[in-house]
């Protein structure tokens, strides 16, 4: 029998009994649209870190106090005191794949405004931190080199903190106590929103000059942390070679000892983050993929209580010269019409209520069309797979019994 | 050894070449777990184009498993059914299928007709299974329900027609693909006694048209209708005769009371 007219009794048939057709439906079309939904989070959840990532700055190279476990977990971060200024300035001068770097050291503390607080992290650093950082300030200036030789106090704030201690009132040559110091609001930087990298809120933040914050604020001589930046993105691993032998040198770190230090590249922390995002996609829709597997189960059922509910109707087919071949393409295309026909719909459900998901929780959504695509295939590969046994069963029924079916 | 009582016009068809079906010594043994049932014990008949015969015997007398091995349901364990030139005894499933389709016309008691389609689908079933494109097909069930006097219910399904008519369906069915032989198996048991007449003649008129026609019956006044009737007993034909004062549906239906009175 030629395809159209199998696809047109198969519908018939399917159509006989809406109701159960339907609710056969339902598995297939609830584990489509969940696997849909799940990996539409997971990617979307990937894109998500991939542009806080991008967001930090590009050609971001971080080199850090203390030792570094592999895998990029910073145990033991900010636990020697062995980095130090002169690093900064020699990385600066003596890597050529280098374009800036800047020292940092922070400490945590309360500032005051007017009246309202509020608990943040006073980062020091120099002026060329906002270069390496790729960060624009949307109100002033930075403060200057001049600032960091005489330990000025000013400082450049973060939006959080500016929506949390300012409000609508403009920051600019305001005065803020920091530590029971008073600090002149030289600049404001424009949002950057969380960083997936440090797991912090980038608004949430001062800057203000090292020499200020160490010589008065917390007495270090050494630094947690120098920001480089690369010439481009392709120098950024000569850069992160260049840092390690310069420092180990400085150090005086024998070989075969551990650096006391770390460097990290962005473009590193960018491949993890998003290794990790995979899986986690991956799992999600496997988990999801189960449900497709008990779609396909309650097809298989469905389709062997049809086949003996129309024992007889096959019987007849037989008679009048239908082949085992016939009777098996028969059964076996109406499973694939429910497979199919729930996974269009189950697509549908699935980015409708990834749809939903993103306008109501404000997670990211991404559905892609290979995850489609994949979706549709699988679909009919379930139809195929669970439809076949029951099918076969049809076919290989005897027509004299048959016939005598009651 | 076969103890057969033929009569003489049995025995010219049996010598003549154009015969339809020609059955050889043809065994049928069924496997009940512990028990063997031997079902056809040596069978041998022939019957020509343009033969309408009719099949009688007891329950268990082996009518009903010969109507199956002649519409090629089912195959002799021995022994050999040559069916239009073709000894089907060593045939595939598939080309007997091919058979059915083809050159055998099925009737069955119970009209065995599709419930949710229509008169028209229903016939047209067996092209379906012929690869014959739309148009031919739509025209060969037309043409069909047409000889059987159904031309103005095509779109009717089964359950709006009554018996008599839903066997006229069976029938146009059966013819749809022009087949060498219409094997019907008790046609009228499950209808009244009227149509059961109406019903021969559809079959005297198709035999006159020179269609061969083998049916199986219990009822000795339908038996009648036919021009031959082979009666089986324990597995084996016993009685081979032509009959004699044949009656003619066409005039017993004006003698019949109908329905109404």
């Amino acid at each position: 029998m030629d395809f159209v007219s199998i696809l047109k009794i198969a519908w018939r048939a399917l159509a006989r009994n809406k109701m159960r057709s339907i609710l056969t439906m339902l598995g297939i079309i609830i584990g489509v649209g969940a696997v849909i939904a799940m990996v539409g989070l997971g990617q979307g959840a990937q894109q998500q870190v991939q542009q806080q990532i991008a967001s930090m700055g590009t050609n971001l190279i971080f080199v850090g106090a203390g030792s570094m476990n592999r895998g990029g977990m910073h145990i033991g971060w900010g636990a020697t005191k062995t980095l130090v200024y002169g690093d900064a300035v020699a990385i600066t001068r003596e890597c050529p794949s280098v374009a800036a770097a800047a020292p940092i050291d922070m400490t945590q503390k309360q500032i005051v405004f007017s009246g309202d607080n509020w608990y943040t992290t006073i980062n020091g650093t120099e002026p060329q931190y906002f270069d390496v950082r790729s960060w624009p300030l949307a109100e002033g200036a930075p403060f200057s080199q001049a600032d960091v030789e005489s330990a000025a106090n000013v400082a450049v704030i973060g939006e959080t903190v500016r929506k949390n201690l300012f409000g609508a009132v403009d920051p600019l040559g305001q005065t803020i106590r920091i530590a029971q110091l008073p600090f002149k609001v030289v600049g404001v930087l424009v949002q950057k929103g969380q960083s997936a990298a440090m797991g912090n809120d980038q608004d949430d933040n001062i800057y203000i000059p090292i020499t200020t914050l160490q010589k008065k604020i917390n007495g270090n001589t050494w630094l947690r942390m120098i920001m480089v930046s690369a010439k481009t993105k392709e120098d950024s691993y000569a850069a992160q070679q260049q840092i390690t032998s310069l420092l180990r040198d400085r150090h005086r770190i024998r070989a075969g000892t551990d650096d006391d230090f770390f460097v990290r590249n962005l473009a590193d922390v960018a491949e993890v983050a998003d290794q990790a995002g995979a899986v986690m996609t991956m799992l999600l829709a496997s988990i999801a993929g189960v449900s497709l597997i008990v779609g396909g189960i309650g097809i298989m059922n469905i389709m062997l209580v049809s086949v003996t509910e129309r024992t007889r109707e096959i019987g007849i087919r037989m008679a009048i010269g239908a082949t085992e071949e016939d009777v098996q393409s028969q059964f076996l295309i109406e499973a694939v019409v429910l497979s199919c026909m729930g996974g269009a719909i189950g697509i549908l459900f699935g980015i409708g209520s990834a749809l939903i998901l993103t306008n109501v929780l404000n997670w990211r959504v991404s559905i892609s069309i290979a995850a489609i695509v994949t979706a549709v295939v699988f679909s009919m590969a379930i139809g195929i797979f669970f439809g076949f046994y029951p099918a076969r069963k049809a076919a290989r029924l005897d027509p004299i019994e048959a016939l005598r079916y009651e | 050894m076969a103890t057969t009582v033929q009569t003489d016009a049995a025995d010219l068809k049996a010598n003549s070449s154009d015969a339809v079906i020609r059955v050889e010594e043809v065994h049928k043994y069924y496997d009940l777990g512990e028990q063997k049932v031997h079902a056809l014990r040596g069978v041998s008949v022939s019957i020509s184009r343009g033969e309408f015969v009719a099949i009688m015997g007891a329950s268990g007398s082996g009518k009903s498993t010969f109507m199956n091995i002649l519409g090629c349901l089912d195959k002799p364990t021995q022994g050999h059914y040559i069916l239009d030139g073709t000894d089907v005894s060593e045939l595939t499933k598939r080309d007997l299928a091919a058979i059915r389709n083809r050159r055998i016309g099925f009737v069955f008691q119970g009209f065995n007709l599709l419930s949710r389609t229509t008169a028209l689908e229903n016939v047209e079933l067996p092209t379906m299974y012929s690869r014959v494109n739309r148009q031919e097909r739509e025209r060969r069930a037309k043409d069909s329900l047409e000889l059987v006097g159904l031309g103005n219910r095509l779109d009717h399904f089964p359950s709006q027609l009554s018996g008599g008519q839903q066997q006229r369906v069976a029938i146009a069915r059966a013819l749809v693909n022009q087949p060498s032989i219409l094997l019907a198996d008790e046609p009228t048991g499950n209808l009244d006694s009227r149509t059961s007449v109406e019903i021969m003649q559809i079959f005297q008129e198709l035999n006159d048209k020179g269609l061969t026609i083998v049916l199986v019956t219990h009822e000795h006044d339908i038996a009648q209708y036919a021009k031959r009737n082979i009666i089986f007993r324990d597995g084996k034909i016993r009685r081979d005769e032509l009959v004699q004062n044949r009656p003619v549906a066409s005039e017993m239906l004006k003698t019949l009371p109908t329905l109404e009175d």
